[in-house]
């Protein structure tokens, strides 16, 4: 339960962190314009980064790659290197952030344990178009991007989607082709989102080494408690990725693990129809729909506290208020390790139960002479949560998440009172389809928005 | 405003691709404004089999429509023909009139509708690269799911509804 030490949390940034991130914003600045033309301040950027990491591992090729660029030979070694670098900056924020949220919560977590598993092999050729792709980004710069370069990237993307291992890197590119495609010509843009491009950027440099690192697995079987559901998308992809509580069947600890399902999509699906492309998971979405807790039996759990959703290994079980297992079980339950390569702030996303709050328009709750800045903006489209039932509420199961220098839940459940009664919304309600009649009926007057594609696609696609 | 803007600029989660209205995609079912036009692909009311390929050009407002096997839509007379009324008709559910006006560059005033606002002619363009464009946006109905962690989609959350 948050509350009580919430105002250590919020009590200025952890140390380092404002000067590990003024290192970021002049590496990202040289993004902007370009390896092509960096000038002097901009190769004294990339210097500085290079320097501040000297004494680490990565200090010696980071100081080779930051002089090579400087110098105007840009490799993907370099760039890797470089990217490593900024990623390692953001290794340590996280780091700093996430032991203090830890400490507020007195969440213990998980040490890092390297699971042991050979590295898959994937399709090199993929790879080295997608490094080739970043690479032209890089020189060109966020102000030299043009249609022609925002459509270099289509055939290597197609060819990607296709591949399970390369699944996260084509879903990262694509996402950021979407979004240089729509602010083309972007030399006329009045502000770039600086750090969010450089952000895909450098992961999509990880990525593109030699493929994800999920590693290996270790079956687990068990109670899985369901918290709430996260919804992620942009114009191709939508994911629900759930939160739980897995309580072993062998005795050890409950812990806190997350379970995902990603579909592909287009632009024009939208609100709860998005529910309808994860019709080949009927067991999940019952259980999100009905609050029930899920049976599993051996299913794969990764290394950072990730269930590889498998549906013939899960059954349904009780009915389980996510509200009553925060209340009852979020306190003890066992963090997981976070990935070494994962480890940036954006990836922060631990459930809490807050309760007691008072808030007059649901964009902060004040708690115990605090004020905790809540995400109202981005409610997903396909649950039943609004911000005006954020505003009447008075007990919220949500995620805390940093990002541009401050802390912010995301609301993932409520109770509200409506019409005063108590009314509780979750997430992943519609999962089955929408239960409110209201967006039943706008529903009905769009149409079934997924059949008429795929009619299309079964028509023209192969002819 | 200097200060709002640099604080945008450091936030690693910030909406750059506004949401889209939902609408029917029967007549309709591709719209997008791209390489410089606003285009699509609008069914045809009589054959389920065939397609046209639909397209206003940003600046000049000169418009084309063909079938996908370029053959020219047979209704286009020196004005548009329904199926460009069709087009734009559904742009502006989806992406709302300012942002269509904007990218065709034309001035619609308050209350008027966006055709009787452009007075382009005809003009060929080429119908393949907007239909192998659909065929593309159809084909991701065929990726497969997946139930990997995808860390990458955290820089993506939900988009929000249109508000």
């Amino acid at each position: 339960m948050l509350g009580m030490r919430l105002g250590e949390l919020l009590d200025g940034a952890p140390a380092g962190v404002d000067e590990a991130l003024d290192l970021v914003a002049g590496f990202d600045d040289a993004l902007v314009h370009g390896f092509a033309r960096l000038g002097e301040e901009r190769a004294a950027a990339l210097a500085a980064l290079a320097g501040a990491m000297a004494a680490t591992p990565l200090g010696e090729r980071l100081g080779e790659a930051a002089e090579k660029v400087i110098a105007g030979s840009v490799s993907d070694e370099h760039l890797a290197a470089l990217a490593g670098g900024r990623s390692a900056l953001f290794g340590a924020v996280h780091d700093a952030l996430l032991a203090r949220l830890d400490a507020a919560l007195g969440r213990s977590r998980a040490a890092w344990e390297a699971p042991a598993a050979a590295p898959e092999e994937v399709a090199g050729n993929l790879l080295a178009g997608c490094r080739g792709w970043l690479r032209e980004l890089a020189i060109a710069g966020w102000r030299g991007v043009d249609h022609d370069l925002v459509s270099a990237a289509d055939r290597t993307l197609d060819a990607s989607q296709a591949i399970p291992e390369l699944r996260g890197l084509s879903v990262l590119l694509d996402g950021l082709a979407a979004e240089l495609r729509a602010s083309c010509p972007v030399a006329t843009m009045e502000r770039l989102p600086v750090r969010r491009w450089a952000d895909l950027w450098a992961r999509g440099v990880l990525l593109s080494r030699a493929g994800a690192w999920n590693g290996g697995a270790e079956p687990v079987s068990g109670r899985l408690l369901i918290l709430g559901t996260d919804v992620h998308e942009h114009s191709t992809v939508v994911r629900a990725q759930v939160h739980g509580i897995l309580e072993s069947s062998g005795g050890s600890p409950s812990r806190l693990v997350r379970l995902s399902v990603a579909a592909a999509k287009v632009d024009t699906i939208t609100g709860p129809a998005v529910w309808r492309l994860m019709s080949g998971f009927p067991v999940l979405l019952a259980a999100l729909a009905e609050h029930r807790s899920l049976e599993i039996t051996d299913m794969p759990l990764l290394a950072g506290g990730d269930l590889v959703w498998q549906e013939e290994r899960a059954r349904a079980g009780e009915v389980a208020d996510p509200f009553a297992t925060a209340r009852v079980m979020l306190g003890e339950a066992l963090a997981p390790a976070v990935p070494p390569l994962d480890r940036h702030p954006v990836r922060v996303a631990e459930p809490v139960l807050v309760e007691g709050y008072t808030t007059t328009d649901g964009r902060a709750f004040e708690l115990g002479g605090n004020t905790l800045a809540v995400d109202v903006d981005r409610l997903p489209a396909c649950g039943p949560l609004t911000p005006e039932l954020v505003a009447a509420s008075s007990s919220c199961v949500g995620l805390m998440r940093w990002d541009g220098g401050r802390w912010l839940l995301r609301p993932l459940a409520v109770v509200a009172t409506v019409k005063r009664k108590p009314v509780a919304a979750h997430n992943g309600d519609w999962a089955m389809g929408p239960t409110d009649p209201k967006v039943v009926k706008a529903e009905a007057r769009a149409g079934d928005v997924v059949a008429v594609l795929r009619e299309r696609a079964g028509r023209l696609l192969r002819r | 405003m200097v200060a709002e803007r640099a604080a945008w600029e450091q936030c690693s989660v910030v909406r750059v691709v506004p949401p889209v209205e939902p609408r029917k995609l029967a007549k309709v079912p591709f719209v997008e404004l791209a390489d410089g036009r606003l285009q699509g692909v609008v069914s045809s009311g009589s054959d389920i089999a065939r397609v046209y390929v639909s397209s206003i050009t940003a600046g000049t407002h000169t418009y084309d429509c063909s079938t996908n096997n370029n053959r020219p839509c047979g209704a286009l007379h020196g004005s548009p023909c329904k199926h460009l009324h069709a087009l734009a008709g559904e742009a502006v559910l989806q992406y709302g009139l300012d942002r269509v006006a904007r990218y065709l560059r034309v001035e619609v005033p308050e209350g008027g509708r966006l055709m009787s606002c452009l007075n382009g002619a005809p003009e060929r363009t080429p119908a393949a690269v907007v239909f192998s464009r659909f065929l593309r946006h159809l084909a991701y109905l065929e990726v497969p799911d997946s139930t990997d962690p995808l860390a990458e989609l955290h820089w993506f959350p939900a988009m929000g509804a249109v508000r």
